[in-house]
């Protein structure tokens, strides 16, 4: 288990226990986090679950790969630490994360 | 043209048939099969400009593990397969169509309208829309809703609606590219703006973009809109924030393109009883709270639903039964198995 903690835009925090393996946007959804719509499921085919990963997590979490950064397109206010939430694969060195979810799904 | 001549012109623009299916998906391509084996003609509308549905919008590529028989599959195969499955009923499809109108008839059979201007009388509906119909995301800037139609155009229909504007294309696809392209020469002015200098359109298409940026006649901005400025029904600019800086670029005409989301659409407006945007349907016939027509796949809802392709081809068989009754009220239906039916086998071509 990995503990992630989801900010929402007005600042609440709510951490969840991750199991390894998940995905970060299947966590969110398994705890009812707000804000993570995941309209496709989970098939970077969307960006409607788009998050802001914490700056001292943005080396552990990795960066966008292409196909990744091609869907960052059809985000809203997109920023250098935007990741799709179904594209971040939960590990034990992820255990913390702490990610913000934007004001705005598309 | 007289009245008559008109009305006779009416009359043969409409098309009459025993079922119309809504969607093109996986579960409206089956439906065709079922229906078919059963001897019940369809034709097929879909928004989308091909068969598929989301398996051909979202995930063309991507591997399906749970449909039976076939350890993975791409949602591209899948849809390539039941198109080959369904040929020998030859359904006819209206691709790039919403139907936006249904109502009965006097003699029960249901009139359907496209936004094309198509006109079906058909014995059965069967709604199989998955998600909704696949309809432009609306970029989340305030105030937008009331700039549409006048202002921020999802689709340019003629090209001469934007003659002498000051056009704003925001997105770094193909859409975004080919508008860009195509507008350029009747625009007063036109700037492309994107997120990042890395665009996904078709690198011809680009390359002609940068061209006409090197030659001044557009101007490529990377950044990202964030404020919609004007009076509320004109636009008169956008703000938009890119890497160091926030400016406001000069424009009448807004085109964002940022992909297509599902959206419930017209189904709404049709009187049927509905379920947080989804048809509740019984687990027998797969009919709605209206008799005639059939809601299968992701769109319906009952106890223990489970949004699944096999799930939806299961109703799709079940729904032909049913409406086997409906089509020909006077026909026993013998059940058949296509193994050893020779009727089944003629009717698929196989024999």
């Amino acid at each position: 288990m990995a503990k992630i903690t989801f900010i929402q835009p007005d600042g609440a925090a709510q951490t969840v226990d991750a199991e390894i393996g998940l995905t970060v946007m299947e966590a969110a959804k398994l705890n009812d986090v707000a804000g993570i719509e995941a309209e496709c499921g989970g098939a970077c085919a969307c960006a409607t679950c788009h998050v802001y990963v914490d700056e001292i997590w943005r080396a552990a979490s990795g960066k966008p790969a292409d196909m990744e950064e091609d869907m960052l397109d059809f985000a809203f206010d997109v920023r250098p630490e935007s990741r799709l939430s179904c594209q971040i694969k939960v590990t034990a060195a992820l255990d913390g994360l702490v990610v913000r979810v934007p004001g705005k799904q598309f | 043209m007289t009245p008559e001549n008109h009305a006779a012109s009416q009359d043969a623009a409409v098309i009459e048939t025993d079922a119309v299916i809504i969607g093109a998906g996986p579960c409206g391509l089956f439906a065709v099969f079922e229906l078919g084996l059963l001897d019940i003609k369809a034709h097929v509308v879909d928004i989308l400009d091909r068969a598929g549905g989301q398996c051909a919008e979202l995930y063309p590529e991507k591997p399906i593990y749970d449909v039976p028989a076939l350890p993975v599959v791409t949602g591209q195969e899948l849809t390539s397969r039941l198109m080959e499955q369904i040929k020998p009923f030859n359904p006819v499809f209206h691709f790039s169509e919403r139907i936006d109108a249904l109502g009965r008839e006097a003699d029960g059979r249901f009139r359907l309208a496209s936004d094309d201007g198509k006109v079906f009388l058909t014995k059965i509906v069967v709604i199989a829309a998955g998600g909704g119909s696949f309809t432009p995301k609306r970029p989340p800037l305030e105030g937008i809703e009331s700039y549409e139609g006048t202002s921020v155009f999802y689709a340019v229909r003629r090209i001469e609606a934007f003659r002498g504007r000051d056009i704003v294309i925001v997105g770094g696809g193909d859409s975004a590219l080919d508008w860009t392209l195509n507008l350029q020469p009747v625009a007063k002015s036109l700037t492309l703006i994107h997120r990042r200098d890395d665009f996904r359109a078709a690198p011809h298409s680009v390359e002609k973009m940068r061209a006409l940026v090197a030659d001044e006649k557009i101007r490529l901005l990377i950044g990202q809109v964030t404020t919609l400025a004007g009076d509320g029904k004109t636009l008169s600019g956008v703000k938009v924030k890119s890497a160091n800086n926030e400016e406001l670029v000069v424009c009448n005409a807004l085109l964002p393109f940022f992909g297509l989301t599902m959206k419930l659409g017209p189904v709404a407006d049709w009187g049927l009883n509905l379920h947080e945007n989804l048809i509740p349907v019984d687990t027998e016939r797969f009919e709605t709270s209206e008799k005639g027509i059939f809601a299968i796949g992701d769109i319906n809802h009952y106890p223990g639903k489970l949004k699944l392709i096999l799930s939806g081809f299961h109703e799709a068989a079940l729904m032909a039964q049913a409406a086997h009754k409906i089509v020909y009220p006077d026909k026993k239906l013998l059940f058949q198995y296509t193994t050893s039916s020779s009727s089944l086998q003629k009717k698929l071509g196989v024999k």
